[in-house]
């Protein structure tokens, strides 16, 4: 199976140089041969799963339990302006 | 060949939940920015999300109004794609197996109803609010919104006017209204919308559609359909071809104009959100959400018609909201002799004042039971209706009750026969030409007496016993 292993990156945002590319390509090519062996088995009537645990969701009341911790939460963004995170223009 | 018009439309409503959909963080509007977060809604890493009920509830009673399908097992998947105001880097949505499918809504058409399919309604989380404006090369970005709770309610592609999709939108704006699953305040971008439309020839293939992106007013959605199927139509005559894409509404132009091409942001690989495990709900829990269901804007109207007598103007009037139809209730209920007149008095004299004021219903200064006493006083002919008037609107300044303002002004009606005989020997005294032309056979001037009395009475007279009198006393 071949894969546009730049276009993967792209859209994973992760840059590669054109010989990393090159050496991921046929190892991602192996793994997703590997897992299309599951294709030949006979689904026929089996109920999809939907995750692999059988539980159902929990759920929580909607209740307000945070507080504003935003001094501690902002500490890791490289940048900020009376209290809004700073980033490059974005804008379509 | 005549060209026909296709569009599908997908709404976007927040929910107003007190929490957001994965968090304990407020949804409050309005709070100072980043203030209302924590890690789950952040996405710092090893945080796991655990879904609101009341989002489910409110999902569940909505797709319930719309006559669908509420699966009791839906699950969630991410959509991923990247941008500034999404700190996980993806959106936890509902692609496969959404909560609610196949419902619909009747939407009035000429005479009838047109029925529009809606396919699906999905819960999901909302972006972060991402700001421009003033700003060099640098965008601020705001993460109070992000995780907030949403509603996707995508119809089929079954409206064939602009003018259809904005009667499906209001109807639904309406609705989520009055089930209070949303506060659907579109300034707020509480019900935005986008809209997919495409233009072809009856009977052959629907065109490509252009996907109108995030428009959260009626008139600029209106706009924006009108300007797009011309641009389509025109498009195609000179042999283009519509290319699959988002497009923005400039309201200040007045146009569509395209926004980037799709190809990249399609790609969202969407897979199953591996930390939320299958959402399961009993049909005793719908069936107790479903007896939980406040009646709803139709079932209002027609219920206006028949207990109160309402004409299907003034039904549906009073039947906009929630607020304004419970006010008419409580009105109708202080002043049962006359529903009518409870709605003509409620739909034409104060919300027309009301609206003068820019004042809701809601922060009326008049209270119900206070406009029903002002209701009984014409109909026991303390005061005429058109004094009445004049006093509701001292009432809306003063926020005196009816009977301090009549007292006040000495608005009364005077129906003491011995001051109303009083005031006609005083007009008959000063006008002794027409009572001489009267008594000669000049009947017309009977009108004129009557004036010249409630001039003097200055309208306080009750019309019906100077009539009474004066036909006794023109004679003597």
């Amino acid at each position: 199976m071949d894969i546009d292993v730049q276009k993967v990156a792209m859209l994973a945002r992760i840059r590669l140089t054109d010989a990393e590319a090159n050496e991921l390509g046929p190892q991602l090519s192996n793994i997703l041969g590997y897992v299309d062996q599951l294709q030949e088995v006979d689904t026929e009537g089996v109920v999809e799963t939907a995750h692999p645990h059988d539980a159902a969701m929990p759920l929580r009341a909607d209740v307000v339990t945070n507080t504003n911790r935003r001094e501690a939460l902002q500490k890791p963004a490289p940048k900020i302006e009376s209290g809004l995170y700073v980033v490059p223009k974005v804008i379509e | 060949m005549s060209w026909e018009v296709v569009i599908g439309l997908e709404v976007h409503v927040q929910m107003n939940t007190a929490t957001k959909a994965f968090c304990g963080c407020s949804t409050e509007f309005g709070a100072e920015p980043n203030t209302q977060t924590c890690p789950v809604c952040l996405g710092m890493p090893g945080q796991l999300p655990i879904l609101n009920i009341e989002a489910v509830q409110k999902a569940v009673l909505t797709g319930l109004a719309i006559h669908a399908t509420i699966n009791l097992e839906s699950k969630f998947d991410r959509k991923n794609y990247f941008y500034p105001d999404l700190p996980k880097g993806y959106q936890i949505t509902q692609l496969p197996v959404p909560i609610v499918e196949h419902g619909y809504l009747d939407i009035p058409s000429g005479d009838g109803e047109k029925r529009l399919g809606i396919t699906r309604i999905h819960m999901e989380d909302d972006a972060g609010k991402s700001m421009h404006e003033g700003l060099d090369g640098i965008s601020h970005i705001d993460l109070n919104r992000a995780g907030v709770p949403l509603m996707e309610i995508v119809s089929e592609p079954d409206m064939r006017s602009a003018d259809e999709a904005i009667a499906y939108l209001k109807q639904l704006h309406q609705l989520v209204l009055f089930l209070d699953v949303s506060d659907a305040n579109m300034e707020k971008g509480q019900f935005r919308c986008d809209a997919n439309v495409s233009v072809h020839h009856p009977g052959t293939p629907f065109g490509t559609r252009a996907e109108l992106k995030n428009m959260n007013s009626f008139r600029f959605i209106k706009q924006a359909i009108d300007y797009e199927v011309g641009r389509q139509i025109e498009l195609i005559e000179d042999g283009g071809k519509v290319a699959l894409e988002s497009r923005l509404f400039d309201s200040a132009k007045g146009e569509t104009r395209s926004m980037r091409s799709k190809e990249e942001a399609n790609d969202y690989r969407y897979f199953p959100e591996p930390d939320l495990p299958p959402l399961r709900i009993s049909q005793e829990e719908v069936n107790a959400i479903k007896a939980g269901m406040p009646e709803l804007p139709g079932q209002l109207r027609k219920r206006f018609e028949t207990e109160y007598g309402l004409s299907v103007y003034d039904a549906d009037v009073l039947t906009q909201t929630r607020e304004l139809a419970a006010w008419y209730e409580s009105l109708a209920a202080a002043h049962p002799a006359d529903p009518k007149r409870c709605a003509n008095w409620l739909a034409n004299e104060l919300l027309g004042r009301l609206n003068e004021a820019d004042c809701g219903i809601t922060d009326s200064p008049v209270s119900p039971e206070s406009l029903a006493s002002l209701l009984d006083r014409i109909a026991d002919n303390t005061i005429s209706g058109k004094i009445a008037k004049d006093v509701l609107d001292t009432m809306l300044e003063t926020g005196h009750d009816t009977d301090t303002v009549i007292e006040e002004k000495g608005l009364k009606q005077v129906s003491d026969t011995g001051v109303i005989d009083a005031m006609i020997q005083q007009v008959l005294e000063a006008n002794p030409d027409q009572l001489a032309a009267f008594r000669g056979g000049k009947d017309k001037l009977f009108g004129f007496f009557v004036g010249q009395v409630m001039k003097v009475s200055r309208g306080k007279a009750n019309p019906g016993l100077v009539n009474q009198r004066l036909k006794v006393l023109l004679k003597s």
